[in-house]
């Protein structure tokens, strides 16, 4: 039967209340497996051989002594994993990347790896293994990458989207584009144009838990992989492709997961686990060290980008253009292309033209990072639209009120909006008792708006009666923070009954229909549209199942509050029956009672918020403290609100940390000089105040019980709210991320000299 | 091999294992022990992910050998419940939801015990400095904070 997606509001009883999740118990006693908690009968260790150079030729790889030495079970390098892409190049640049075949792209790219009795032996293992490099130029500053005296990395890449084709190979992979109307015409109607370059240095997602896998590679063609990761079905598909394994014999279990934030999207070291496991006949763990992660896994783009806005007098802006220069790494991406289309999303804008540019660098393969390449263009262009309203003489936030986007509206990005939240968040934001409060001295007030997509996908659920009237939930998208209690509340609030009597795990991929992987905020818009579904297509058989029992016509039961009741007055005298009454008797009316759900999740709706921080800067050292921060944010429907203010919390802390002190910092011989928690400083305790959250809801038309995807816009906003923070408390432009001392001072500096 | 015999006590109870000179603790308790809540974040004492308490004291057991262990006393998150009943700390982090991905959640409740054993009523600026030593990536500390004053609250009461 068909499922209807589409809203209609509910009072809801489970829905939006805060119960403890369901694997928190084991998560407070250490009792969650992680990646690296896992182990196998005769497991090997693995670790992987890097290059030193940030652009080099290989030559002849010389592995002969490290096979050599005693407790070494198997070494392999590019040509144990041969190409079997089929002129798949975006798999291709999957497979180079985790293992370099001809030239090594940048410092840390693997280029042999082994697998030994103990960490010890493959330690000594790596250290005998020889490579032949002919070390050549290097390149890693976006805007030095794309001028055409620049190294090239690859030259078989002639920019995509120009025309004509140039004759010339260079680093600009592609070129899009974005908008519609007559930019110029509409900035020669401006009162006020404001003109700036900014630039966004790489930063790195950062979780907690390194990379890691067990890969287990039979003789007979089937293997198991445990690995920590936001899609185990999507490193199934990849992985299989490329050992050239069947997808259904390459079972994935997806670990605990400690941190992903669109890093734990992409395959790096789970293939090299499986060739190993294949070459030495044994399981294989490789578990990343944190310089590994940080030098060969991970990072954003780092960013370099023009814009110009202009209003009249009146406030109205007419004309708006940017030009976005993202880092890909050395690797084809649509980084710039991501951040050509959100650049603008939030404004109502009748003429508006952005212009993206792929950028490969000798820097790690860019990754997803939560919204990826948006927060990097909301900096350029909140920044832009804050000078903007100063020149004009508006407040801010009045400003932005007046230019935003509303439904109907058509975005920058092409698509005409439906009911959106920025507008709200931003009459919030201007009402919110944060906006009014006094401030220090050398203390400054900021604020922006960010959006982002938000993505649906395949998904696919399975819902289980079982036999004393509680119910299993399997579910295929990752929980990478508090989805299976969402999940939960959904599901109860579905089928009527306590949230304490569902029980909701991630399935392996052996075990449920594929998934996309969680990312693009999707993990609970997508997973509880599957679960109600599934929820519902059990209700009919619980339904079918009661009027079995009561020997009536299937039409005359309804279900409600967790009961099928007989209606009308010829059935007056049958008490309802519970969902554990029916259970029960499930062996004898037909069955195992389950509902499942296999759909692709349209209608994600889009997502705004506005932030609003104070900032004290210390005007001799050019430090800063975050000395109060709020996000509002519209959720559509918070299924369980605290996990939902945790989302905002921590997007908004990332962004604190991007904006302040977060930065990939490479010498001059091309090499990562920060690769640690020491020198790469992400935010600790001491650094971050409270963060206030309200959370907005307007409902997303598009899902029964209004959701949306809250995980990534918080991101958005917190560069550019610190960058106009730090603009008011210090008086000089900030448009260089990360804001650090030394750079605050220079901006200082140059203030004075002006 | 130059493996040693190392007698200790761990959660109360006495270990013996065997490890190399070069190991560290955190890598005999999870290797060697299968204790593996306790986990690794960086290997360097940056993250506090790995925090074990060694005779009364808070450390990263990536930076103690696992020699070093001998005739000690360690604490791990594997024995900060008694059987059933969460430690305080414990159910307050569930209550504020103050874990997301919970991989730095041992770390965090290790260093938060240790901190309310020295100093049982903080202020929010003595938890905060209290807990920089423990790297969170996904919650921006703010319902870690606020369980910790709530469990600090709550072990007053008790």
């Amino acid at each position: 039967m068909g499922f209807d997606p589409g809203y209609s509001a509910r009072k809801f009883t489970s829905v939006g209340t805060r119960p403890i999740r369901p694997d928190g118990v084991d998560k407070v006693t250490g009792r969650a497996r992680y990646g690296a908690d896992f182990n196998m009968p005769g497991q090997l260790v693995g670790q992987v051989l890097r290059s030193p150079h940030a652009h080099a030729k290989i030559g002849k790889i010389d592995t002969s002594k490290a096979e050599a030495l005693k407790g070494v079970k198997a070494v392999i390098t590019a040509a144990d994993l041969p190409d079997l892409t089929n002129g798949d190049s975006a798999m291709y640049d999957i497979l180079d990347n985790c293992m370099a075949r001809k030239k090594a792209l940048y410092d840390g790219h693997a280029v042999a790896a082994v697998a030994a009795i103990d960490a010890r032996t493959a330690r000594q293992a790596l250290k005998l293994i020889e490579v032949d490099y002919e070390v050549l130029a290097h390149v890693t500053d976006v805007d030095e990458a794309a001028k055409p005296t620049a190294p090239v990395l690859n030259d078989t890449v002639f920019t995509e989207g120009t025309d004509p084709r140039p004759d010339k190979p260079s680093n600009v992979a592609k070129r899009s584009q974005y908008g519609h109307g007559d930019v110029e015409k509409g900035l020669g109607q401006a009162d006020f144009v404001v003109e700036r370059s900014y630039k966004t240095e790489q930063t790195h997602q950062g979780y907690i838990e390194p990379h890691a896998c067990v890969a287990s590679v039979n003789s007979d063609g089937t293997a198991d992989l445990w690995v920590c990761t936001q899609g185990h079905f999507v490193y199934r598909q990849h992985c299989a492709q490329l050992l050239g394994l069947d997808v259904s014999k390459l079972r994935v279990t997806s670990s605990e997961i400690g941190g992903g934030f669109g890093g734990k999207t992409h395959i790096w070291a789970e293939p090299v686990a499986l060739a190993l496991s294949r070459k030495a006949g044994r399981p294989v763990k490789l578990v990343m060290s944190r310089e590994e992660v940080f030098r060969a896994s991970g990072p954003t783009s780092a960013t370099s980008i023009d814009v110009r806005i202009g209003a009249r007098k009146d406030g109205t802006i007419t004309g708006a253009t940017a030009t976005l220069r993202y880092s890909c790494g050395p690797y084809y991406g649509m980084w710039a292309e991501l951040g050509a289309m959100t650049a603008f999303a939030c404004y109502n804008l009748q003429n508006v033209e952005t212009v993206g540019y792929e950028v490969l660098v000798n820097r790690p393969k860019t990754a997803a990072y939560r919204a990826p390449s948006a927060p990097m263009a909301a900096f350029a262009v909140e920044s832009a639209i804050d000078e903007l309203a100063h020149k004009v003489g508006m407040d801010p936030v009045e400003f932005r009120i007046l230019n935003a986007a509303r439904e109907g509206t058509r975005s920058s990005y092409g698509p005409v909006y439906g009911p959106i939240g920025i507008g709200p968040t931003l009459e919030a934001a201007k009402n919110h008792p944060h906006m009014k409060a006094p401030l220090g001295k050398n203390q400054g007030r900021g604020m922006a708006c960010g959006f982002w997509f938000n993505f649906g996908g395949q998904t696919c659920t399975d819902l289980n009666i079982d036999s004393d009237g509680t119910v299993s939930l399997a579910v295929g998208t990752v929980d990478v923070g508090g989805s299976r209690a969402s999940l939960s509340l959904v599901a109860a609030e579905e089928l009527g009954i306590p949230y304490e009597q569902v029980k909701a795990v991630v399935a392996d991929t052996s075990t449920l229909g594929y998934n996309d992987m969680t990312d693009g905020s999707r993990g609970t818009f997508s997973s509880s549209m599957a679960t109600i579904s599934a929820a519902r297509n059990a209700i009919e058989v619980l339904r079918e199942r009661a009027a079995e029992m009561w020997d009536i016509p299937v039409d005359d039961v309804v279900w409600e509050k967790g009961h099928a009741v007989a209606k009308g007055a010829k059935h007056g005298n049958l008490p309802s029956l519970s969902l554990k009454e029916i259970a029960a008797a499930a062996a004898n009316t037909g069955g195992p009672i389950a509902g499942h759900s296999e759909l692709v999740a349209d209608g994600a709706g889009v997502s705004f918020a506005t932030h609003i921080c104070d900032i004290e800067v210390d005007p001799e050292t050019g430090s800063t403290r975050v000395v109060r921060y709020t996000v509002v944010q519209d959720a559509g429907k918070a299924v369980h609100p605290t996990y939902v203010e945790g989302q905002y919390q921590g997007g908004a802390a990332q962004g604190i940390g991007w904006a302040l002190n977060e930065e990939y910092i490479y010498g001059e011989d091309g090499r990562l000089q920060n690769p640690g928690f020491l020198d790469y400083r992400i935010p600790v305790c001491s650094d971050l105040p409270m963060i206030d959250t309200q959370i907005l809801e307007i409902p997303n038309p598009n899902h029964p019980y209004g959701v949306r995807g809250v995980g990534e816009t918080s991101i958005v906003p917190p560069l550019a709210a610190i960058a106009n923070a730090v603009s008011n408390a210090v008086g000089a432009r900030m448009t260089h991320v990360p804001m650090s001392p030394p750079r605050i001072l220079a901006a200082l500096e140059a203030e004075k000299a002006d | 091999m130059s493996g040693r015999a190392v007698s200790t006590t761990i959660n109360g109870d006495d270990v013996e294992f065997l490890c190399q000179p070069e190991e560290t603790l955190l890598e005999v308790l999870r290797d060697r022990l299968g204790l593996t809540g306790t986990k690794e974040g960086c290997g360097t004492g940056d993250c506090g992910a790995c925090s074990v308490i060694l005779d009364d004291r808070l450390v990263c057991s990536c930076l103690v050998l696992g020699m070093e262990a001998q005739d000690r006393r360690i604490e791990t998150i594997e024995g900060m419940a008694d059987g059933d009943t969460l430690h305080p700390l414990q159910q307050k982090f569930l209550e504020h939801a103050a874990l997301q991905c919970g991989v730095c959640t041992p770390g965090f409740l290790i260093a938060a015990k240790d901190l309310l054993d020295r100093n049982p009523d903080p202020t929010e600026e003595e938890i905060r400095f209290g807990l920089a030593g423990n790297l969170c990536r996904c919650t921006g500390y703010d319902k870690i904070v606020r369980a910790v004053q709530d469990a600090a609250s709550a072990m007053k009461g008790a």
